[in-house]
C-alpha cells in the first residue's frame, strides 16, 4: 500500500514533467534554448521569449528574502531563546496564522492598502536617498516589482520563522550550557552555540520560503504590475512565470501561444526542483561537517 | 533577580559594594586584562583574613583572571585561590525547595566529591556555585556562598563573570559540533574579545596539555571537535573550561557516559588538576568519589524531597568510618 502510494507521487511528477515537455515541445523546435534568453513576447508575430518573466520570478523572489530573513530570524530567536513562554506561545500561533490568509486577500490588500502606503512612503523615501544608484532610480508607481516583493515577504515570513523556530528549539541545552558556564551572555549563547547549530535547519527554512516564494501567483499577479520586460530597477512593473501564465492562458490561442506557456511552466518547475536539489546538498554538505540537525529542510 | 543575598554590609569595605544599583561592573577588555597582572591576584594567606578583605573582595571575581591564569607566575598564589564557603543554602525551583540548608567549606587545591541517591540536589548545588542554577525560569537561591571572601551573589558580582573563575564541565562531552578543536579551546577566550593570534595558539596548547590531550590531537587542531572519541571530547570539554583561566573546576558526573578506560583517563587527570585549581565532582559512582576526592560529601533527600548535605569529611573516614548511620548505609549500599 505504502509503496503504491509513493510510487504514485513519483509517477505524478515524472507524468507532469513529460507532459509538460511534450505540450512545449513545438516551442523548443522553433526557439530552441533562445527561448529562455528571448526578451520580447510578441502574440501577433509569434516571436516569444521567457527572460521577462524569468528575470521577475528570480528578481521578486530573491528580493523577497531579503526583506524576509533577516525579519524571520530574529522573529524565531526571539520566540525560541527570548520570549517567556506566555508571549511565545500566542505570537508563534499568531506568526503561523499569517500563512493562513488567502493569497488573493493578501493580493487585494496589496493593490489598495499596502501598494499605496509604499508609494506614498519607503519607496519615495528609496528614491530620494538612493536614486542616483540606478536599480533604486525613479519613478515608483506602487504597483510593480517592489510591491509584490514586500508581499511575497509576508507570505513567506510565516514559514521561515516557524521552521526556524523549531530547529532553534531543538538545538540541546547542553549547547546552550555549554557556553553559558563559559562565560557568555544570553545573546552570544545564541549567537555562538545556538545558531552556528541549527545553520543547516534554518537554510532549509529559507529555502523552503524562496521555494513558496518563485511559485506564488496569485498575489503577485495582482500587485506587480504585469507588464513583460526585464526590470532592471526595483521599482519597475514586470511580470513572473506564474502571474504570466495566470493572467494569459484564458485567452491563449491553441498552438505556438499555448506551448510556449507550457514551456513557461517547465521552466519554472526547473527552476524549483533545481533549487530544491541546491538546497539539499547546501544543507548535507552543513551537517556532513558535523553541523547539527540534517533535518527540517 | 530573586536572590536573597543576605550578606550585611561589612562597615570597613565600603568599596566591596561598587555598584549599589547593582549593575555589573562593564565588560571591558581593560578590566579583564588588569585582573590578571599575576602580582594583583591575592596574595598568600590575605584571602580569608578579614582586615584585609576589603584590598580583595572585588579582584578574583569581579573583575576576573584571563589567561593569564595558567602562566608559571599565577601558580604561586594559587595556593589559596579558590576557597568556597557555602552558608544556609538553600535553592528553589519556582515554590520547590531543591536543596535545604546547606553549610559546606570547599577546599582549594583538593578534589570534593558530592555523593548522594538520585534526586538529592547535588547537581543543583553544583549549579548554584557558579549561578547557572538562576537561568532555570523560577530558580532562586537564598543563602551566601563565598569564593575567597567574596559573596559571589554579591550586587557587585556579574554572574558572566563569575562563570569564568568557576568552570564547568558536563556529563555529556558538549564539544561545539560547527567548531574546530581549536576554535572550541579557546570559544570562551574570544568571548572576552581575545583574538591575537599567538596569544590564542599559546592558550590551546597549555589548555591542551593540562587536559592531557595535546599529544593526541597537536596535528589536528583545525579538525572538528565532534571527530574525537567521547572521552577526548570530554578532556576537550575540560579544556575549553580550563582556557578561560578559571579557579575552580565544578564537574557534573563528567565520566558518567564514558567507558572504564576513558573514565580512568579522566580520574587520572582530575588528580593532576588538583594542583592548580579547587574541584567540586558530582559523581554516582561511589568508587570514583573515593578514588578521586580528598574529601567527601553525602546528600540525601529529606521527607519533603529538599536535598540536605548529611556529612562532610575526609573521603577515607566517609566510606570506612562515617559519622552517621544513613551515610554508613548509603556508602553500604544498603540504600540508594
Amino acid at each position: 500500500m505504502t509503496l503504491v502510494a509513493a510510487g504514485l507521487i513519483v509517477v505524478l511528477l515524472a507524468g507532469i514533467t513529460i507532459r509538460l515537455a511534450i505540450e512545449s515541445a513545438g516551442t523548443w523546435a522553433r526557439f530552441g534554448l533562445g527561448f529562455l534568453g528571448g526578451t520580447t513576447w510578441d502574440v501577433v508575430n509569434g516571436v516569444y521569449g521567457a527572460l521577462p518573466f524569468v528575470a521577475g520570478t528570480v528578481e521578486s523572489s530573491l528580493l523577497a528574502l531579503i526583506i524576509a530573513v533577516p525579519l524571520s530570524l530574529l522573529t524565531a530567536i526571539f520566540l525560541a531563546e527570548l520570549a517567556p513562554r506566555w508571549l511565545s506561545v500566542p505570537l508563534t500561533f499568531l506568526v503561523e496564522l499569517l500563512a493562513a490568509i488567502p493569497s488573493v486577500v493578501v493580493g487585494l490588500w496589496g493593490v489598495f492598502v499596502l501598494s499605496p502606503f509604499l508609494r506614498d512612503t519607503v519607496e519615495k523615501w528609496l528614491v530620494g536617498a538612493l536614486g542616483f544608484i540606478p536599480i533604486f532610480s525613479g519613478p515608483a508607481f506602487g504597483i510593480g516589482l517592489f510591491s509584490a516583493s514586500v508581499v511575497l515577504a509576508i507570505m513567506i515570513v510565516p514559514t521561515i520563522v516557524s521552521v526556524s523556530r523549531e530547529v532553534i528549539v531543538a538545538v540541546p541545552g547542553a549547547q546552550r550550557e555549554a557556553m553559558l558556564a563559559l562565560g557568555a551572555t544570553r545573546w552570544e549563547t545564541t549567537r555562538r552555540a545556538v545558531l552556528p547549530y541549527a545553520r543547516s535547519g534554518i537554510v532549509g527554512a529559507v529555502i523552503l520560503g524562496l521555494g513558496r516564494a518563485l511559485g506564488e501567483t496569485m498575489a503577485v499577479t495582482m500587485v506587480i504590475g504585469n507588464k513583460d520586460i526585464v526590470p532592471t530597477r526595483v521599482f519597475d512593473q514586470a511580470q513572473t512565470i506564474a502571474s504570466k501564465i495566470a493572467t494569459t492562458f484564458n485567452e491563449a490561442q491553441v498552438g505556438i501561444q499555448t506551448q510556449s506557456l507550457i514551456a513557461l511552466g517547465l521552466v519554472l518547475l526547473a527552476i524549483t526542483l533545481a533549487l530544491n536539489v541546491i538546497a539539499r546538498l547546501l544543507v548535507r554538505q552543513v551537517a556532513g561537517d558535523g553541523g547539527g540537525l540534517a533535518s527540517g529542510g | 533577580m530573586a536572590i536573597d543575598a543576605a550578606q550585611p554590609e561589612t562597615p570597613g569595605a565600603p568599596e566591596g559594594r561598587q555598584n549599589p544599583q547593582g549593575r555589573p561592573p562593564p565588560e571591558t577588555e581593560e578590566t579583564a586584562v588588569a585582573g590578571h597582572a599575576p602580582g594583583v591576584r591575592h596574595a598568600p594567606g590575605v584571602g580569608h583574613s578579614p582586615e584585609l578583605r576589603p584590598g580583595v573582595q572585588r579582584l578574583p571575581i569581579a573583575v576576573g583572571p584571563g589567561p593569564g591564569d595558567l602562566t608559571d607566575g599565577a601558580a604561586a598564589s594559587e595556593a589559596t585561590a579558590g576557597l568556597l564557603e557555602v552558608r544556609h543554602l538553600n535553592a528553589y525551583y519556582g515554590t520547590f525547595r531543591a536543596i535545604r540548608d546547606v553549610d559546606l567549606s570547599i577546599r582549594p587545591n583538593a578534589v570534593t566529591a558530592l555523593i548522594g541517591p538520585s534526586g538529592c540536589g547535588k547537581t543543583t548545588f553544583l549549579r548554584t556555585l557558579n549561578r547557572m542554577h538562576e537561568l532555570v525560569p523560577g530558580a532562586t537561591v537564598q543563602g551566601t556562598i563565598e569564593l575567597d571572601g567574596v559573596d559571589v551573589y554579591g550586587s557587585n558580582i556579574d554572574p558572566v563573570r563569575l562563570r569564568r573563575v568557576m568552570g564547568m564541565v558536563f556529563q555529556r562531552p558538549s564539544p561545539f559540533p560547527t567548531m574546530s578543536i581549536y576554535d572550541n579551546v579557546v570559544a570562551g577566550l574570544r568571548l572576552t574579545g581575545r583574538h591575537q593570534r599567538s596569544e590564542l595558539d599559546a592558550v590551546v596548547e597549555r589548555s591542551l596539555r593540562r587536559a592531557a590531550l595535546w599529544d593526541e590531537v597537536k596535528d589536528k587542531l583545525r579538525e572538528n571537535g565532534m571527530s574525537l572519541s567521547g572521552g577526548q571530547q570530554q578532556r576537550l570539554c575540560i579544556a575549553r573550561a580550563l582556557a578561560v583561566g578559571p579557579e575552580v573546576l565544578l564537574m557534573d558526573e563528567p565520566a558518567s557516559a564514558l567507558d572504564p578506560i576513558a573514565t580512568l583517563r579522566i580520574e587520572e587527570l582530575i588528580a593532576e588538576l588538583k594542583q592548580s585549581y579547587t574541584i567540586v565532582i558530582v559523581t554516582h559512582n561511589m568508587q570514583q568519589a573515593a578514588r578521586v576526592s580528598d574529601r567527601t560529601a553525602f546528600l540525601t533527600m529529606g521527607e519533603d524531597r529538599a536535598g540536605y548535605l548529611v556529612e562532610v569529611d575526609e573521603t577515607s573516614r566517609i566510606f570506612t568510618n562515617p559519622r552517621e548511620r544513613l551515610t554508613e548505609d548509603y556508602v553500604s549500599g544498603r540504600f540508594g
